[in-house]
């Protein structure tokens, strides 16, 4: 019988699977944190910052 | 001069760096000696006299400065390092000049063959690369070192990093400009578009390039505001990917290390693919990145109005650094490439319609309260039409993407019309603006010598880019409907020469309207001067009355 996962493509196999959902995970994580709520102020606050002299 | 005091004495930076360009010069004087070829021995003894000179200017700076180096702070207020912002926008002006006039040039042989004068050193294979990198790298390249510079400085409140570090950059990169282009007019070229320097000016890039990296990753961990401000997310998304660009394109094993020639350690369709993956992500994270940066500093100071959404903001940026670096095979359609990869290039691209558009909507709507000031203030107008071209060809990239619309595309003049919409509308007019705001702040100008001229070179150089892109699009389908035409035996309609003549008038056309770029940024280059010759200098308001922040 023909093995469909071994130890040669485990990794690999493995790796390559794995990144598409954890890329996913990690953009709608920084989306989450774009709207969240208590940021809001914070970010309102960063929109100046190129208007406040020094 | 002031009397050297006596605790003076060199850093470890300048004796250092003076030891290590002493060694340099006398090993590239042993290599000009060696060299197998003359151009690069040319560039061998260059170098030697580049590095020769370095050290005078380490040593002549050593002696004309103060035994301390400049503070960081006066009076509790950041002390700016604009030195090298002043060298690198000047050198921007230069190259721009210098790029457009050798783009008219290019324009011209294409549509008079005669002027290649049929010599090696002027004709149309080694003046585009030419043209190419003097826009791109050199005049972009200035543009994105200066303002990154600058952002980076006045959104951390806090001065650049380092002493000689910062000059190392500007005049460093500059020198590679330097090498890369003699090598173009003399026929050195590794064949790889946007990468056609030779191995030895690439490794003298990755130095240069890490301390760039260095310097500005040092000023934002030593800042003094708290938030790291979106416009050096860009800023370092830009400096990061193109080291990694520049570092897997380019591995080369060179035939001799005293000979200019070298081979690309990839073969083949992997070639081509890291070739494209590099070259599109020069786009997505040179031209695009890099001068979204610009977009979000400059637009929101010039408009005195906040960023519309800084929430859509940091989302644009992480869309685009998730889906840029997978768009590249889209150059490859119909090719030995798989079919797979052509694809998920094509829906990589389509996709980066979303956060183009977003990014685009962001910059425009940043004027939301102040859309007067687009009938008052010609340097804000250059500033957001250059936003409206970023929309028009991040539209048009991946509608060409798309590989039927490809196969009518490709290798036509269309893609010539679509990078200039992008390179003269959107890269050309954001860095203008972004240039007429620089030159007076760094400067301490009161405000630019004249806007009347700006306004002339907007209408100018707008023409100028209309001109272009419509010849060039007409030009592009026309030639690509003419490749595919079949007679009713199916024979092909038109020979090659016959769409070669048909473009003609197109070609002229696009001569015209580069011209006009040219003379708008003439126009431009004269004010700048004039700013900085005669401007009003701006008073600085006393420091007492600055409140403590």
């Amino acid at each position: 019988m023909k093995a469909i996962l071994t130890l040669d493509n485990l990794p690999s196999g493995l790796v390559t699977t794995i990144w598409t959902p954890v890329f996913i995970a990690i953009f709608l994580a920084i989306i989450a944190y774009a709207f969240w709520p208590r940021n809001k102020a914070a970010f309102d606050e960063a929109a100046h910052l190129p208007l406040r002299e020094e | 001069m002031s009397q050297p005091a006596l605790s003076k004495s060199m850093t470890s930076g300048e004796s250092g760096l003076a030891v290590v360009f002493a060694v340099t010069a006398f090993f590239c004087l042993i290599a000009s000696a060696k060299a197998l070829d003359a151009p690069f021995a040319f560039h061998a003894a260059l170098s030697a006299a580049a590095s020769l000179a370095a050290v005078f200017c380490i040593i002549n700076r050593y002696f004309d400065r103060a035994a301390a180096l400049p503070p960081a702070e006066i009076n509790g207020r950041p002390n700016y390092n604009m030195g090298p912002i002043k060298f690198s926008s000047f050198m921007a002006m230069f190259w721009g000049i210098a790029g457009f006039l050798v783009g008219l040039i290019i324009a011209s042989q294409l549509a008079w063959p005669a002027l290649n004068f049929d010599l090696p050193w002027t004709s149309f294979g080694r003046l585009r690369p030419l043209h190419t990198s003097a826009v791109i790298f050199a005049f972009g390249g200035n543009v994105l070192i200066a303002t990154s510079f600058y952002v980076v400085q006045k959104s951390c409140r806090v001065r650049l990093a380092g002493d000689l570090a910062p000059w190392f950059v500007v005049v460093g990169y500059n020198f590679f400009i330097l090498i890369a282009g003699t090598g173009y007019l003399l026929g050195v070229t590794q064949s790889k578009e946007y990468a056609e320097p030779e191995w030895y000016a690439d490794l003298w890039l990755t130095i240069v390039w890490v301390t760039y990296l260095l310097v500005f990753l040092a000023t934002i961990i030593k800042r003094k505001e708290p938030h790291i401000f979106v416009a050096n997310w860009f800023y370092l998304a830009f400096i990061v990917t193109i080291a990694v660009l520049h570092l897997g394109n380019n591995p080369a094993l060179p035939v001799s290390v005293f000979g200019s020639k070298s081979y690309v350690a990839w073969g083949g369709i992997q070639d081509a693919m890291f070739q494209w993956w590099y070259g599109h992500n020069a786009v997505g994270f040179f031209l695009t990145a890099g001068f979204l940066a610009i977009m979000y500093y400059f637009i929101p100071k010039r408009a005195e109005r906040p960023i519309y959404s800084y929430r859509l903001s940091i989302i644009h940026f992480w869309a685009l650094i998730f889906l840029y670096i997978w768009a590249g095979p889209h150059h490859l359609h119909y090719t030995a490439l798989p079919d797979w990869t052509q694809t998920l290039g094509m829906t990589f691209s389509i996709m980066l319609w979303m956060p183009s558009w977003g990014g685009m909507i962001n910059g425009l709507m940043t004027l939301s309260g102040a859309w007067d000031k687009l009938r008052t203030d010609p340097v804000l107008r250059i500033l957001v039409v250059s936003v409206a071209f970023y929309g028009m060809s991040t539209f048009e990239g991946p509608m060409m993407s798309i590989k039927v619309v490809n196969s009518l595309s490709h290798y036509t003049d269309w893609t010539i019309g679509h990078v200039h919409s992008g390179a003269l509308g959107w890269v050309g007019f954001v860095s203008f603006g972004a240039l007429y705001c620089l030159v007076p702040w760094v400067w301490n100008r009161k405000g630019l010598y004249s806007l009347k001229l700006v306004n002339w070179h907007f209408w100018i150089a707008t023409l100028g880019i209309v001109l272009y892109i419509s010849a060039m699009w007409v030009s592009g389908i026309l030639q690509g409907l003419m490749w595919r035409a079949y007679t009713s035996l199916g024979f092909l309609e038109y020979s090659f020469i016959e769409t070669v003549e048909a473009m003609h008038p197109f070609y002229i056309i696009r001569a015209a309207g580069g011209a006009l770029f040219l003379i708008g940024a003439l126009i431009m280059a004269y004010n700048l001067w004039m700013t900085v010759r005669v401007g009003e200098a701006e008073v600085q308001r006393p420091v007492a009355l600055q409140p403590a922040e």
